[in-house]
């Protein structure tokens, strides 16, 4: 990928509602190009959607997120493809991820409350058949995600003016 | 015999305005309150919290997680001593690496290299060590306020060059030798400028280095905004053959590094000079804080040096969005191609520089720093630091062009 592309998704990354004019010229390039880049890179899915870091916390609307390892078993000729899929097609699943070490799939769950969230552990997940265990975190709190801190920000504490 | 509440009351009555000026030195009696200080004192009594600040001139980034943690470490550690006058040897050393890695500068860290408190302390040391009383201080205006004031403190006669806009704020040997006087000594270079944006090249500096030489003057060179040039690496006045004795070069870790409030600087030079301002530091300041060494350090290792680029390219795409904003609502604007200052000409408006400053405060609720205060040359433009979100950057340069067109 050229450095261009580079530069475009480290901007995207914190404000992507950055228009490609501002882009160009933060970056010293042509309109024209910054479009053609994007859009290139949203055709091969580097760029796969425009979304919002949301602190829920801060909204009424309840929910509860839980992590949990889940150990199963690899199928012959499609290792954990088969079995990953099959948990990811669910709405309430947020996130899967392959892992080395003591357990095999990491999968985030959100569900409106503790009692929804363990109903798809012990109705979906667990039966599964290469589904041999699972193990279930619930997320207390968050403090950062995708590299962005939840905390209140602090005001700016610089003076308006100095030499 | 007083009793304890008169004395209490004597003490607390203020003292009869103007009533203790006679007390005080001459030379601080006789120097105006800088021209920004009464801009900052309008700002804030604005007490507006919608103003949006393009006049601080400082990074909107704190200082890297990474540094802050090695100075709380060590606090933990207990680490709260003076350290040696001349700043810790660990400093010292790397300040010199680092100076060579960057700008192939050679300095030897046991003679030639003092750790002080913020690159100013440098400045002041290097005026003290260096004017004799009716020496003169060529200063290439516009530039940063305290070097005329400073030299003024010192007994020395500061001597404004004013630079232009269609030199992008260079100075010009031309300039500097109808200058030049039998009392001339001293040449304070600021580049990258504070407040124009403006760098010198190796070609602006090798005649501006012939002339020094020929003129026997010494040079302070303040290059606190060395790392932040945009195209063309930053080239030191010292680096240039000759001139390594002739310099001092003064400079710190306040902007590159995000560092302002610690007050770390240093200065660099021959052994007689250092050793002077060495003798003023340690009679006065002592040393520099400790934990404000160990931070200095840490921003010189690899990570902070990461981090230090991180910072340096995101205010080079600040820079280009604020500086086609001006043109494009009609501001000329030079190229800065260094520091984090773009320096657009108003003179199209007819106003003054302050009283387009003050207008913009008040009207459009923009905070920017009226020329005229950096010295000769400086009338009719206006110091913007870009050193603030693309967002609040797009918010000012759309209040901006809208004050512009209501004026019209």
């Amino acid at each position: 990928m050229n450095q261009l592309k580079l530069s475009i998704l480290d901007l995207l990354k914190e404000d992507a509602r950055l228009q490609p004019s501002t882009i160009a010229t933060m970056l010293g390039a042509e309109e024209q190009e910054v479009s053609a880049a994007i859009s290139e890179m949203e055709q091969d899915h580097v760029i796969v959607k425009y979304a919002t870091v949301v602190n829920w916390s801060k909204v009424d609307d309840e929910k509860v997120t839980a992590l949990i390892e889940v150990e199963c078993t690899p199928e012959r000729g499609r290792g954990f493809e088969s079995i990953a899929e099959r948990i990811y097609l669910y709405p309430e699943v947020k996130s899967v991820y392959l892992m080395s070490g003591a357990y095999d799939l990491c999968v985030e769950i959100e569900g409106k409350n503790l009692k929804e969230v363990a109903s798809f552990v012990s109705n979906k997940l667990s039966t599964i058949d290469s589904v041999i265990s699972t193990k279930t975190f619930f997320i207390l709190k968050k403090y950062k995600q995708d590299g962005i801190i939840f905390e209140e920000f602090e005001d700016d504490g610089r003076l308006l003016v100095s030499p | 015999m007083i009793k304890d509440k008169e004395f209490s009351q004597t003490m607390t009555q203020p003292p009869v305005e103007s009533g203790m000026k006679h007390y005080l030195n001459a030379s601080a009696r006789a120097i105006p309150p800088s021209g920004i200080r009464r801009f900052f004192d309008l700002v804030s009594n604005s007490k507006d919290k919608d103003i949006i600040s393009l006049g601080v001139g400082e990074p909107d980034f704190v200082t890297p997680w990474r540094v802050r943690d090695a100075a709380v470490y060590s606090l933990e550690k207990g680490k709260t001593q003076y350290t040696p006058n001349a700043g810790t040897p660990e400093l010292r050393e790397a300040i010199c690496r680092y100076l060579n890695d960057q700008f192939s500068l050679n300095y030897d860290p046991g003679k030639e290299v003092l750790v002080t408190v913020g690159g100013s302390e440098g400045i002041d040391l290097a005026l003290r060590a260096l004017i004799e009383p009716g020496d003169e201080i060529l200063v290439p205006e516009p530039t940063y306020i305290p070097y005329a004031p400073i030299s003024s403190l010192v007994g020395g006669v500061p001597v404004g060059i004013e630079t232009f806009a269609k030199d992008n704020f260079k100075l010009t040997a031309e300039n500097l030798r109808a200058a030049i006087t039998p009392r001339s000594k001293v040449l304070v270079l600021c580049f990258p400028s504070n407040p124009t944006g403006g760098i010198m090249t190796y070609e602006d500096l090798l005649p501006i280095a012939k002339l020094v030489v020929e003129h026997d003057l010494i040079v302070i060179s303040d290059e606190i905004y060395a790392e932040l040039t945009y195209g063309s690496k930053h080239v030191s006045i010292a680096s240039l053959p000759g001139m390594k004795d002739r310099t001092v070069l003064v400079s710190g870790f306040s902007k590159a590094f995000a560092m302002t409030g610690w007050r770390m600087g240093y200065a660099c030079g021959h052994p007689d000079i250092i050793s002077a301002m060495l003798k003023i530091h340690q009679y006065t300041i002592m040393c520099a804080p400790i934990m404000g060494q160990v931070a200095a350090l840490e921003s010189l290792s690899p990570t902070g040096m990461e981090e230090k680029d991180r910072m340096i390219e995101s205010y080079n795409q600040r820079r280009r969005l604020v500086v086609q904003g001006f043109r494009q609502m009609g501001l000329p604007c030079h190229e800065p191609q260094g520091a984090f200052y773009a320096f657009p000409s108003i003179q199209s408006t007819g106003m003054t520089s302050e009283e387009f400053a003050q207008r913009l405060v008040l009207e459009a609720k923009v905070a920017a720093v009226p020329g005229h205060v950096f010295g000769k040359g400086g009338e009719g433009f206006l110091r913007c630091c870009y050193a603030t979100s693309v967002a609040q950057l797009n918010e000012a340069l759309e209040r901006i062009g809208n004050f512009l067109n209501k004026i019209k």
